[in-house]
């Protein structure tokens, strides 16, 4: 029987060895994780695990049990340290050797960590550990600065205000959200943070952090300076594939991969969610993307490949990707940053926001959307993104969506 | 055959499982997901778990 050995207990690594007993591999499945807490759930770190609301054990991914019935073996606490391509190996931190005849890479991406290095009350989430020990620091009182204003910056804002802290969010682009969505749609999530009173120096950078829990100090590149109890960086992530360096795979920004998610020149390695720089047929260019769903829908592609690879599938998903700050649910498809115009429908603006933002560039064609409190125009942009809709019939039926019934 | 579950109290409409599986889940007006079906032949299971699977608050199953 063929073992099939997964590397990374994210979301990434665990569906793919879910996927591929749904997908009918029978054979030895087994899975490394660096950490040796069962497989979690990253989204919520940022969010519910962070505001006190869920548990642990609402984040779990795969439990013990689970991993039993599914004929699983899991190798946690196990860091991989070195891949043997030719021998067909995985060297483990611990000394220990895994054989196997097809590998699954999803080691993901780390905190690009801070560049303010300080004794305590600095804080990134990324892992469980991080979203615990600054859990723990937010029940304290005092101001938060948060530096950095994507999407992990604006969540831990609107989680940390929603605890009751005074909050700051600093970056040094004038539109943080822009690059995704446009600076004028990006001007919308500026106002999100200002209509709840949390503070933002945007278009300013940080000079240096300097001090310690409950007495720090944010000096920013206007001169100026905030105090602060507790520093939140969030600066975006980098990916885990230093320990591959000497594969001999193409590691460059993440493993390169092809459309099928195999490593280039190496069929039997599989690269899966954030780590893996595929070739994505539909956009004709190689990317990598750090969204959720995408290590969905990879793992899901390379586990059929690994049971069926006579009848290989091609990963070309429409891109999405979810955000909850505050009292907005924003879900973007597509790809905004790309069009050259867009049309709103419905309104981003006070306590009552239901809106859709749609977008197009030259041909006409609808290229994504953003969506704040409304799933229904999410979901419709979606199916309409992916059949190649063009934009003013896209907009035509956002437009005749009924009102939500139960709107506030 | 299988069964299909949905906890619409959990779900928060981030529509993963419309795209996965369009001919089992949709969504209503208020972002709450809706079952076209409550049961899928054994032929569909694979691809209908895999659509539960990718509901980010596990609100979704397949049960035998």
């Amino acid at each position: 029987m063929p073992t099939v050995v997964v590397v990374g207990s994210s979301v990434a690594g665990v569906r793919t060895v879910q996927a591929l007993r749904s997908a009918g591999f029978a054979g030895r499945v087994v899975l490394v994780g660096e950490e040796s807490e069962l497989p979690y759930d990253k989204p919520p770190l940022s969010k519910q695990f962070l505001a006190g609301a869920w548990d642990t054990a609402k984040i779990r991914l795969l439990t013990a049990e689970q991993a039993t019935e599914l004929d699983v073996e899991l190798r946690l606490g196990a860091a991989a340290e070195r891949l043997d391509v030719a021998g067909k190996q995985l060297h483990l931190a611990d000394g220990s050797v895994l054989d196997w005849d097809v590998v699954v890479l999803a080691t993901g991406a780390a905190a690009r960590p801070s560049p303010w290095p300080v004794g305590s009350g600095v804080h990134v989430v990324r892992t469980l550990a991080d979203a615990r020990a600054l859990r723990a620091d937010l029940a304290d009182e005092g101001p938060v600065v948060v530096v950095g204003g994507g999407f992990i910056g604006a969540e831990v804002a609107a989680t940390a205000h929603a605890l009751g802290r005074d909050v700051t969010v600093v970056d040094p682009l004038p539109t943080p959200i822009g690059r995704v969505v446009g600076d004028e749609v990006g001007g919308h999530f500026t106002a999100l943070h200002a209509r709840h009173g949390v503070g933002t120096r945007f278009g300013t950078g940080v000079e240096s952090v300097t001090g310690g829990a409950g007495d720090l100090t944010v000096t920013l590149t206007d001169g100026t300076s905030l105090p602060a109890a507790t520093v939140v960086v969030g600066i975006g992530a980098t990916p885990n594939d230093g320990w591959l360096a000497a594969s001999g795979l193409l590691v460059e920004n993440g493993v390169t991969c092809d459309e099928h998610c195999r490593a280039v020149d190496s069929p039997d390695v599989y690269v899966v969610g954030d780590l893996a720089r595929w070739y994505h047929p539909g956009h004709e260019e190689h990317l990598r993307v750090e969204h959720w769903t995408n290590a969905v829908d990879s793992a899901v592609v390379a586990a059929h490949n690994i049971a069926h690879p006579d009848d290989l599938r091609a990963h070309a998903p429409v891109e999405y990707v979810w955000s909850d700050q505050y009292d907005w649910r924003i879900q973007i498809v597509g790809r905004p940053a790309r069009a050259t115009r867009h049309e709103l429908v419905g309104t981003l603006d006070g306590d009552t926001a239901r809106g859709a933002v749609l977008y197009t560039d030259d041909e006409g064609s609808l290229r994504g959307a953003v969506t704040v409190n409304w799933p229904k125009a999410l979901v419709t942009c979606r199916r309409l993104v992916s059949a190649g809709a063009g934009f003013a019939d896209a907009v035509a039926q956002v437009t005749a969506l009924p009102p939500a019934k139960a709107a506030a | 055959m299988p069964r299909i579950t949905a906890d619409h109290e959990a779900c928060q409409g981030y529509g993963n499982c419309i795209t996965g599986a369009p001919d089992v889940y949709d969504i209503d007006d208020d972002g709450v997901v809706v079952l076209l079906k409550d049961e899928i032949p054994e032929s569909d299971r694979a691809r209908v778990e895999e659509a539960a699977r990718s509901c980010p608050v596990s609100a979704l199953a397949v049960e035998d």
